[in-house]
């Protein structure tokens, strides 16, 4: 059964005692009194999993028992019971579901080798674009996934070390400012829930990911290519080959549990370097950074 | 229903072949709350039972075993950094607990996570220590007046100490129980009988008996239990190691009787049968119980928080027997008119020095 399959009634009815959902590897379950989550649900995860027996992880999204429950009302984020983050106001209870499942991720698969990077896939191969906030990496991410590219994760990176290849988390694309019209523009088709506005990051949409990115959900990808996104107005596209060392050096600071997994994260780290050729990419448009990472492929 | 599912799993391991994936959905959550996903991680590798998990809750396993090696790791690096400032005051360095159970590579550090490290320093040598630590990175925390001499005069250890570039947590102690508290175990008792770790010079940790009287003894008395079944488990596995040694029970209750610990140590092997079936010979059982009586209604409010405190497990009952022991630590750690003054003092003064540390 998919979320699709469920009317928004029962879509209600089952986030009270907890909605089981799969995106990859991961189940969440998920429950909210909160209409707008539903509705988020609804509108994002449309193709994706609903399971009944396991969930990697417990959330809730919840009103407080205090006024803020209903003056300025605020939403908090439970991690299996015990609250985590501060509260944020109630519109932005959707955000908030997505922030919190990275975070799931981010700190407790540690089978994984996770590197803060958005990942997508063509021809069995990755170009992953570590980078950090405000560099233009979800913009580029969104663009692609709608330019012929597979979308395995705008946010996160989950290299497994005994394949050494990267496994999809297909889940919404997280759009900030300027880059939510950008993306409408660029994919008239591409669907979106209501920008959030006055959130820690800004202005804030989120874009469904392509059904490519559902259907193939369980196929890994091999290392391809590391670019190193970086927008900057105006400025005419250039893209640089860099040596695999300085490929290496980007990962380790994007990545999340590095640190964690010692020497067999070094040389998985290594193994998976030595497979990819390594860019740094200036560009002044989507459309330019698109056609620079097309060079890639037929490179 | 309210199932403690991470307390039976903890007793016989060989029970998680029956678990559907419902169950192991509920043992993960609990194993994770009370901070034993890796002790239960290593215990289903000892009984060669890790590969018989599904693999959904067996990814939760592995990355917990990923977390406790990096942790382990990061610990023995720290122990290294604490040594080479203490040793240059020409003292050994005595670890405590979780860090010294990780040097003598006992069990009892296998799949066990960390917050801090212990250490045990002769109280006469106290200022110095602690002048040094702080030459060499460690500040103290806890800036308010009050707090700094409540650590101070009433405590048995320095406020806990924050190394300013790798942010580790140092707690220095001077003894195992406050200076106030009604229990008095000797702490040169506890150091003259500290034993040398092979392979490390200049680092000591305490005999097995006195590792054991000393982690019931801080649970025993400690207020709060969020780590009551870890400290369980280390106890059990603390127990299942030092009894290969002939004359351990012997030397075990000697030394309970010595330092005063008695009752804390009744209530660990009471508990630690009743929670994993520890093989404690029924003969020691029966003394302990001759030399401290244990009441049922006792029992009960410790067999309330020493289960796993995850909303799935816990009942109302729990929340009301961690109050009752709340009290009953403070009223054991500080004599009623110092109790009355401290209470008054944390509960009338301004709630604006709350820093954080």
């Amino acid at each position: 059964m998919i979320v699709a399959d469920l009317a928004l009634y029962d879509l209600k009815s089952r986030l009270q005692q907890g909605l089981y959902l799969r995106t990859g590897p991961v189940v969440s379950c998920i429950t909210s009194p909160h209409p707008l989550l539903a509705e988020g649900i609804a509108l994002h995860y449309a193709g994706h999993a609903v399971e009944t027996d396991f969930a990697d992880f417990h959330v809730r999204i919840d009103r407080p028992r205090n006024l803020r429950r209903w003056y300025r009302p605020q939403v908090h984020f439970y991690f299996d019971d015990t609250p985590s983050f501060h509260p944020l106001p109630a519109d932005q209870a959707f955000p908030m579901l997505e922030w919190g499942l990275n975070w799931c991720v981010s700190n407790h698969c540690h089978q994984y080798l996770i590197i803060h990077a958005a990942v997508l896939e063509r021809n069995g191969k990755t170009l992953l674009l570590p980078a950090p906030p405000g560099s233009g990496k979800s913009t580029l991410c969104a663009g692609l996934a709608h330019s012929g590219w597979r979308l395995l994760s705008d946010e996160l990176a989950l290299i497994y070390p005994q394949s050494g290849h990267v496994v999809p988390l297909p889940r919404p694309v997280s759009l900030k400012n300027q880059s939510i019209n950008v993306i409408r523009q660029f994919a008239p088709h591409a669907v979106f829930n209501q920008t959030v506005h006055d959130t820690i990051k800004g202005s804030v949409a989120h874009m469904r990911a392509p059904q490519s990115a559902l259907d193939r959900a369980e196929e890994t990808a091999a290392p391809g290519w590391i670019v190193m996104p970086r927008f900057e107005m105006g400025a005419a596209p250039q893209l640089h080959e860099i040596s695999r060392a300085r490929g290496m050096m980007a990962l380790i600071e994007n990545a999340f549990n590095f640190d964690l997994h010692g020497r067999k994260g070094f040389d998985t780290l290594g193994d998976f370097v030595d497979q990819c050729r390594c860019y740094t990419f200036t560009y002044g448009s989507l459309a330019d950074a698109i056609a620079g990472c097309e060079q890639l492929v037929g490179s | 229903m309210k199932q403690d599912l991470l307390q039976h799993t903890l007793k016989d391991v060989s029970s998680t072949t029956q678990l559907s994936l419902r169950d192991w959905d509920l043992l993960i959550r609990q194993a994770r709350s009370a901070d034993l996903l890796a002790r239960l991680a290593v215990l289903l590798q000892k009984a060669e039972l890790l590969d018989t998990v599904p693999p959904q809750p067996k990814a939760h396993l592995e990355s917990a075993l990923v977390l406790a090696a990096a942790q382990n790791y990061a610990v023995l690096r720290e122990v290294e950094h604490v040594q080479l400032t203490v040793n240059s005051l020409g003292l050994d360095l005595v670890l405590l607990k979780g860090g010294a159970y990780l040097v003598a590579d006992l069990p009892a550090a296998q799949g066990r996570l960390f917050s801090d490290l212990d250490i045990l320093v002769p109280q006469a040598r106290l200022n110095e220590v602690e002048a040094t630590l702080m030459l060499n990175g460690w500040a103290t925390t806890h800036h308010d007046p009050y707090d700094q001499r409540y650590y101070r005069r009433w405590m048995h250890e320095l406020p806990p100490m924050l190394h300013i570039r790798r942010m580790t947590v140092l707690d220095v102690h001077h003894a195992i129980v406050p200076a106030t508290a009604n229990l008095k175990p000797s702490s040169a008792a506890l150091l003259a009988a500290a034993q040398p770790v092979p392979g490390h010079s200049g680092l000591r940790v305490l005999a097995p008996s006195d590792m054991v009287l000393h982690s019931a003894t801080h649970l025993f008395y400690n207020e709060e239990f969020s780590h009551g079944l870890r400290d369980m488990s280390d106890l059990d596995l603390l127990l299942r190691h030092f009894m290969q040694a002939d004359d351990f029970w012997i030397t075990l209750l000697a030394r309970a009787r010595e330092l005063g610990l008695i009752r804390p140590l009744h209530y660990c092997l009471r508990y630690c049968t009743q929670l994993f079936a520890t093989p404690i010979p029924q003969a020691v059982l029966t003394e302990v119980q001759g030399l401290s009586k244990a009441s049922a209604f006792m029992d009960k409010l410790w067999l309330k928080v020493l289960g796993s405190l995850h909303p799935t497990a816990r009942d109302q009952g729990a929340a009301i027997a961690a109050q009752l022991l709340y009290l009953r630590a403070h009223w054991h750690r500080m004599p009623p008119w110092l109790l009355v003054y401290h209470l008054c003092a944390k509960s009338l003064r301004p709630r604006a020095k709350a820093e954080a540390n």
